[in-house]
């Protein structure tokens, strides 16, 4: 899609469709031709492996569509007949549970992968905001199919997510009761988040194709964060990246292969083989653990602020947490994109992908265990403190205080002078 | 300019602990249940290669239907379920039998009326109660769980760290190790501890220090034809390893072709590996 494309069609069919609707070419130029790095990790393979689970994704849910009854009353043994009774249902509905956990560790590296490279950087804002955007829609799908097996961490986690809007002033009420169609989770609830849950996936594939789009036009970022200068300094994609990024993809099954096959239930909650029970609210309620760290956040501000009281202040806590990821490009001042080159945001990073981690574990403990010394939830509010500060004044600040290391003149540059000693001899 | 960086950052962490534990109050963590955690197992089922002890399953059926059935029900099962491969392994026609040995309502007939007939294959285990209400009035107020998935619905977190390890070798009995240890573990209560009347002392229980259900096994209650020793131990070991085929009937099939989808999928890597290297071999990275 940017320069010039090299497509030629060669058989009379072709050149019948190049005069009429020139598909072939927009596929060629996007699978083919398209110049890429010839200096990326396998980091950047995750583009396609999620690409492949969102493919996974729809068509083990359109088959469990065929067989799941949106009803209050039938839908937890309509999930249990699937596997039990369906031909292959118990593979299917475990390759679709698992597989949007395998969606969220995938996208979590393709997220980290752009915060340490700079991904986000000019020209590439819309993609980056086109990429939160896909994770919002990814959170809401995964946290409306969760609810559809109508069981206990089902039911519970809707009551509890649902009633984070009513912490909003006003308009919150009316909100949570459109949501969830009445004044507590019920049939209603069930059978609109089936619909939307079953909408949401396409939206995602309409803005994948715009953040694919966008990344065809600026071209995609290296680990050296430099701009492609010529020729010499990419390779086709094909059969390039599409040899490296097939490995890759079958990498990435075998790791999700090891949770369908032998431990399908790791990643759940047991209390989900409950079915929903109103009157019986279960002690300890969790989301699921790709939810977790924002969860903590949410937990994290137990004290009111003026006139915000503490139930609000949480969820535009939470709420923010993911807000300030569009506004990334904006407060990042450093004109250097790759971290290998930033001595002192490097450390930032790393600290904050640990401190990411920390609070996806509080998010799973009680408020009041004590941790190292200290209950939960002051861990919380420091590790909540410290990923704000993160986004909000380390990487502002860093862009001018920091004095990155040298940048190589360009990526052919960096790859001889890194080939260089091994052929002296 | 770093390291003072480093330093002051540390500073301010330090001082933000001080700030934040002062306003904590230094109370106890709130107790955690069940007390004990379920005690770990050998099963057949476990690890990659696992699969069902079909005789362990035929006692484990026994030990239901004679002890458990009495109260708990396990709706989601069908008596067809007992002949399907990778289960207790009975013949189409002792199913047959021992379906019809019970009864269920069905109806209406032409006549527009209910009637009793024999349960067929295709009928489900039969409920020891009409309905919960029934159930929780026999039991002093507490109903007795549906047992279809029990053995997934128990499983007993292990906590941080060893949920990290539990992931790269793989820990899934949690649930028929918990039903073992529940079984086992009923005791005294002790010194000073006093539980709410009609309950039962077992610091096993996943919901608190007791429950209503008094200790179902103790030995010989069951007459086992296969020489198997007849120990409460032994009782509840069987009933556990049923009670999981009954929530995950599929586990045989899925882990003997979870082996064989690994297998290739690790063979086309191999492969893609060295198309890969082949394709690149010509472009310095």
């Amino acid at each position: 899609m940017s320069g010039h494309s090299t497509y030629v069609p060669k058989t009379a069919l072709g050149k019948w469709f190049e005069a009429r609707l020139p598909v072939v070419r927009l596929l060629h130029d996007t699978a083919v031709s398209y110049p890429t790095p010839r200096n990326l990790n396998a980091l950047w393979t995750f583009g396609g492996i999620l690409a492949m689970m969102l493919v996974v994704q729809i068509v083990t849910g359109i088959v469990l569509a065929m067989h799941y009854a949106a009803d209050s009353t039938v839908a937890f043994r309509s999930v249990e007949s699937i596997m039990r009774d369906v031909n292959w249902g118990w593979l299917i509905r475990y390759l679709h549970a698992n597989g949007a956990s395998m969606f969220f560790i995938a996208v979590y590296v393709h997220i980290f992968r752009g915060l340490y490279y700079g991904s986000y950087k000019p020209p590439r804002e819309i993609l980056w905001i086109l990429g939160v955007i896909i994770y919002l829609l990814m959170m809401a799908a995964a946290f409306m199919g969760y609810v559809l097996p109508w069981g206990q961490m089902s039911f519970w986690g809707a009551t509890v997510i649902t009633n984070f809007f009513t912490a909003l002033p006003i308009v919150g009420q009316p909100i949570q009761t459109l949501l969830i169609g009445g004044f507590s989770v019920d049939n209603a609830t069930l059978n609109r988040f089936f619909s939307l849950h079953y909408l949401l996936p396409f939206l995602i594939a309409g803005v994948v194709v715009l953040h694919v789009w966008a990344l065809h036009v600026v071209g995609q970022n290296n680990p050296l964060g430099i701009d492609v200068k010529s020729d010499k300094d990419t390779v086709p994609f094909t059969p390039y990246a599409t040899s490296k990024d097939l490995m890759w993809i079958v990498l990435f099954m075998i790791f999700y292969g090891w949770f369908v096959f032998y431990q399908p239930n790791f990643l759940g909650h047991p209390d989900n083989y409950i079915e929903a029970n109103p009157l019986a609210t279960p002690a300890h309620i969790v989301p699921e653990w790709y939810f977790l760290p924002f969860y903590a956040i949410l937990r994290a501000i137990d004290f009111n602020l003026g006139p915000i009281d503490s139930k609000l202040g949480g969820v535009l806590a939470m709420f923010g947490a993911i807000a300030v990821l569009a506004f990334l490009p904006w407060l990042d001042t450093s004109k250097v994109r790759s971290g290998r080159f930033r001595p002192i945001f490097k450390v930032a990073f790393w600290l904050f992908g640990l401190n990411a981690l920390f609070l996806g574990f509080l998010g799973s403990v009680k408020t009041d265990d004590i941790i190292m010394g200290f209950q939960a939830v002051v861990w919380a509010k420091l590790s909540t403190l410290y990923y704000f500060l993160y986004f909000l004044v380390i990487l502002p600040v860093l862009g001018y205080i920091e004095k990155p290391k040298p940048l190589p003149v360009s990526i052919n540059d960096a790859i001889l002078a890194k080939s260089a000693p091994s052929s002296v001899h | 300019m770093t390291a003072k960086m480093i330093r002051w950052a540390a500073a301010a962490f330090a001082a933000g602990i001080a700030l934040t534990s002062s306003i904590a109050v230094a109370q106890e963590a709130a107790v955690e249940y069940p007390l004990l955690k379920p005690t770990r197992q050998e099963w057949s089922f476990a690890g990659i290669f696992g699969h069902y002890d079909q005789a362990q399953l035929q006692r484990g059926y026994q030990v239901y239907k004679e002890v458990c059935s009495a109260c708990h029900s396990m709706k989601l099962v069908k008596f067809r379920n007992l002949a399907d491969e990778g289960g207790p392994g009975f013949t189409e026609d002792a199913v047959k039998v021992l379906a019809s040995t019970y009864s269920i309502q069905d109806g209406p007939n032409d006549a527009g009326e209910m009637f009793e007939r024999p349960r067929l294959p295709s009928d489900a285990f039969p409920s020891p109660f009409a309905n919960d209400n029934a159930a929780r009035a026999a039991n002093g107020g507490a109903l007795p769980p549906d047992m279809s998935l029990l053995a997934k619905a128990r499983a007993v977190h292990r906590g941080f760290p060893w949920f990290v390890f539990d992931m790269f070798w793989p820990y899934q009995e949690q649930g028929p190790d918990y039903i073992v240890s529940l079984l086992t573990g009923y005791q005294d209560p002790p010194e000073g501890v006093t539980v709410p009347e009609g309950t039962y002392y077992n610091p096993h229980f996943i919901n608190g220090i007791s429950l209503r259900m008094p200790p179902p096994l103790d030995n010989d209650v069951v007459q086992y034809s296969d020489g198997t020793p007849q120990t409460k131990e032994q009782y509840a070991k069987d009933v556990s390893a049923f009670l999981m085929w009954a929530a995950e009937p599929h586990l045989d099939a899925r882990k003997a072709l979870g082996f064989k989808v690994m297998l290739f999928l690790i063979v086309f890597a191999g492969i893609l590996y060295f198309v890969k290297r082949q394709v690149w071999r010509d472009v310095a990275h």
